[in-house]
């Protein structure tokens, strides 16, 4: 037993770092290092250099552009990129649609899509919630009727994140309305520029615009862009919704947050002197670094065991992941909350173009909004209280 | 042992909250929001129909006289309406300071047109570099011949934007950090030499960063001693903590009504969410985090008046760190059960939750009282 990197994953780690160091464009590197999300053109032109490097995909098969790196590799890499920091490849794409399509997809499929997800030439975006389906996810009611050689769609998806740049989306529709709830929801892969598609933006607490409505009205849609086979759907969705154990604790963003918490409480000024010269303030913060180093080595363990995993057998490694790490992400928001105090008030978003001097430092001005921005990651993915029930039931046997 | 309100603060209850039954749902505050000038004329012309901008102040000053139990009562109902009007900068910082340390003739001056509505008032006190420390003041204010020139930057001003009077503590003696040399002075917002960026606040209301560069004052500006005002903005302080803190108890309340209907009413899995234990439980412990910054907040309103400054500040203290760390529990949990929707600035409650983040930021957290209760010997004699 070992819990260090052999010599040969520190030599891959430092490779990958080394490369993030010199491809990082130093105005992606400083929005993210300021706590603001990156841009759309950050995401794309971030993608296309991995992409070029041959790194976009790491974890696809080789055939369609995977790295072939062990489990622990993949996660080195994921970690370095989140710590870099920089913006992570398109989820919705190369997590979550991609593996989809390689796994289940036709060979037609296949070559029309992977190539551009992994280039970010499509962006995509998921459409599976609806306002009266979110943890009940089943209960769906996006109707996609068989009309010769189309699937005609009338429905709404909501929360839909980033829509508003999307190309494309891949949605959990209902095929069959007389089948079992489970049973008659097909996947299907829908061009976004399809007449009878509106897109609503919805603006969250923090004052960003991320999520969207999205309305279906009659949407035409060839019956090729079926993923498998018809009122399988909700399989294909089990089977990308459990794919995302390796991502989904966001260690690797936790830990770059530790850092900016650290560099900046050197800065902020409590009782006269640095913040971080403030014995209470370095306990808190040691605090949540001990639950952050659990965490990381559970999701080492995880790794670890990634492949030597009998198929089938419910585990509760994702739930634990899924709970504790978000819960991580918001305990590193209140205490960057904690670092600026009482200047968390001042409503400053440093909009492009305005003619007003910012208030705060642009690092300052991002605090309360990701506070309350990072609420989100407990409610999405499975809400943390789902992921209980999950571990009570499938897990413990309760 | 008494906690039933007097027929005549029921009264001021009832009639506070029919105004903003009437005039302050979550749409009208939406409007005043967006107006960017956060308060509305009609809104504080009705505050001061209803007397309550001179709740506080005497007869003599257009006031009732009124003590700490009618400013909880007005501060709860605007906590679960979630006013946004700077209530707290004008009468209880700006009209406190004036009423604690003004002149008869400075009061005079100052309070009937507070409590007539006709003039606001903020507090510029905090500075970038003190976080929660009161004492922490650098602005500066020099004697120059009859009068004084004050130089220096205050932030964080709430109302500071629109007020038409500042109350600006500045050193006249002394190092940076020391408790003594520190004065108060009443500064027209316009005058010469006063520059403010008023800008929107996290939780919808407005505050203001403000430069003073060489602004002049008279003599007969300076409210109660210029050496020895940290006192006197220690208690004022005190009782815009203890007023918070009743606001907090106001929104806390509000959070958990709309929390407890959307269990009732959201449906998954083919039954109201409310049905599922887990979220019983959650609500629950909402209920009791709830309970003890309520009695919190009536211990705070008790003791903003008591005598012992020791049992005092540990008393405000005290309740600051209950209602902060109830504030965030509710806070957080009322988003967490709304689910997507909590996230959404369409709805009421992410907004109930931002204002109760903010209120545990104002004149310090839960993390600051808790050190200062710890120093002042904790609460419990025994
Ligand atoms: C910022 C953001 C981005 C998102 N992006 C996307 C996206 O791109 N695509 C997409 O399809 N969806 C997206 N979602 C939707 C997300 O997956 C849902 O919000 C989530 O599934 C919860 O559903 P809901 O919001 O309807 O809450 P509800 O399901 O109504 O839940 C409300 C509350 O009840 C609890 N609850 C529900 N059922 C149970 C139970 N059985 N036992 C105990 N507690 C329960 C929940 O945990 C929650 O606290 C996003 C959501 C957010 C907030």
């Amino acid at each position: 037993m070992d819990l260090r990197l052999t010599d040969e994953e520190l030599a891959f780690r430092d490779e990958v770092r080394a490369f993030f160091r010199q491809a990082l464009p130093a105005g992606i590197r400083g929005r993210l290092e300021a706590g603001h999300h990156p841009t759309r053109d950050d995401i794309v032109t971030w993608q296309r250099i991995l992409n070029a490097e041959g790194w976009a995909v790491p974890h696809w098969p080789v055939e369609w552009g995977g790295t072939g790196w062990s489990p622990v590799k993949q996660y080195i890499f994921m970690e370095e990129m989140q710590m870099a920091p920089a913006p992570q490849p398109l989820q919705f794409g190369v997590s979550m649609v991609g593996p989809v399509i390689y796994t289940f997809g036709s060979e037609a499929q296949k070559r029309r899509f992977l190539p551009r997800i992994a280039n970010i030439d499509d962006w995509w975006c998921q459409g599976f919630s609806e306002p009266g389906a979110g943890s009940d996810l089943a209960s769906l009611k996006t109707r996609a009727e068989r009309q010769g050689d189309v699937y005609v769609v009338n429905g709404q998806k909501t929360w839909t994140t980033l829509a508003q740049h999307a190309d494309w989306i891949f949605c959990l529709v209902r095929t069959d309305p007389a089948a079992k709830k489970q049973m008659g929801i097909s996947f299907l892969l829908i061009d976004m520029k399809t007449p009878g598609i509106t897109v609503r933006p919805i603006q969250t607490i923090d004052g960003g615009c991320e999520v969207n409505e999205v309305f279906f009205d009659d949407v035409r849609v060839p019956a090729e862009n079926l993923v498998g086979e018809e009122n399988k759907g909700w399989d294909y969705a089990k089977f990308l919704l459990g794919n995302e154990r390796v991502g989904i604790a966001r260690v690797g963003v936790s830990k770059e947050r530790i850092r900016r918490i650290k560099q900046l409480a050197a800065i902020e000024q409590a009782g006269g002197r640095p913040l971080i010269e403030d014995r209470r303030f370095r306990e808190k913060l040691a605090a949540v670094e001990i639950e952050l180093k659990a965490l990381e080595i559970t999701q080492m363990r995880v790794v670890a065991a990634e492949g030597k995993r009998a198929p089938g057998k419910p585990d509760p490694a994702s739930s634990v992941l899924k709970i504790k790490g978000s819960e991580l992400q918001q305990a590193t928001t209140e205490l960057l909350m904690d670092v600026i105090g009482p200047y968390a008030l001042p409503y400053d978003p440093h909009e492009e173009g305005a003619n007003e001097e910012p208030i705060l430092e642009d690092w300052a001005a991002t605090i309360a909004p990701s506070y309350f921005n990072n609420r989100k990651v407990s409610i999405y993915g499975g809400s943390n209280e789902i992921q209980k029930n999950i571990i009570a039931k499938a897990v413990l046997g309760l | 042992m008494d906690f039933d309100l007097t027929d005549e603060q029921r009264l001021l209850k009832d009639s506070v909250e029919k105004m903003l039954a009437d005039a302050y749902d979550f749409e009208a505050r939406k409007r005043i929001v967006a107006s960017g000038q956060g308060f509305s004329p009609e809104i504080w012309a009705s505050f001061a129909e209803l007397g309550l901008l001179g709740l506080p102040f005497a007869e003599e000053h257009g006031g009732f006289g009124a003590g700490p139990v009618e400013t909880m009562i007005v501060m709860e109902a605007f906590g679960g309406a979630l006013v946004v009007e700077p209530y707290l900068a004008t009468v209880i910082l700006g009209g406190g300071l004036v009423r604690h340390a003004g002149s008869p003739a400075q009061q005079s001056a100052i309070l009937p047109a507070v409590a007539a509505g006709e003039r606001r008032l903020a507090f510029a006190h905090a500075e970038r570099q003190a976080r929660y420390d009161l004492f922490d003041v650098e602005t500066a204010a020099r004697r120059d011949g009859d009068g004084w020139t004050i130089n220096g930057r205050k932030g964080l001003v709430l109302g500071g934007d629109t007020a038409d009077t500042l109350v600006v503590s500045a050193r006249t003696a002394g190092a940076s950090r020391d408790r003594h040399g520190i004065g108060l002075f009443v500064v027209d917002a316009d005058a010469p030499g006063v520059a403010r960026r008023g800008y929107p606040t996290q939780d919808g209301a407005r505050a203001a960063e403000i430069t003073l560069e060489n602004v002049r004052v008279e003599a007969g500006a300076v409210l109660g001693d210029p050496a020895g005002a940290l006192p006197v903005i220690e208690r004022v302080v005190e009782e815009a903590i203890a007023a918070l803190c009743a606001e907090a108890v106001g929104a806390m309340e509000s959070a958990l009504a709309s929390t407890v209907e959307y269990l009732k009413t959201r449906q998954q899995f083919g039954t109201p969410i409310g049905a599922f234990q887990a979220l019983q439980h959650r609500a629950a412990d909402m209920l009791v985090a709830l309970e003890q910054a309520r009695s919190m907040a009536l211990f705070a309103t008790m003791m903003a008046g008591a005598a012992d400054p020791r049992e005092r500040r540990a008393a405000i203290s005290g309740a600051k760190v209950q209602v902060g760390r109830s504030a965030r529990f509710i806070g957080q949990q009322a988003i967490q059960l709304h689910g997507g929707v909590g996230m959404t600035m369409e709805f009421r409650i992410g907004h109930v939750f931002k204002r109760l983040t903010m209120i545990d930021t104002l004149f310090g957290d839960a993390d600051h009282h808790l050190a200062l209760a710890a120093e002042a010997g904790g609460l419990i004699n025994a």
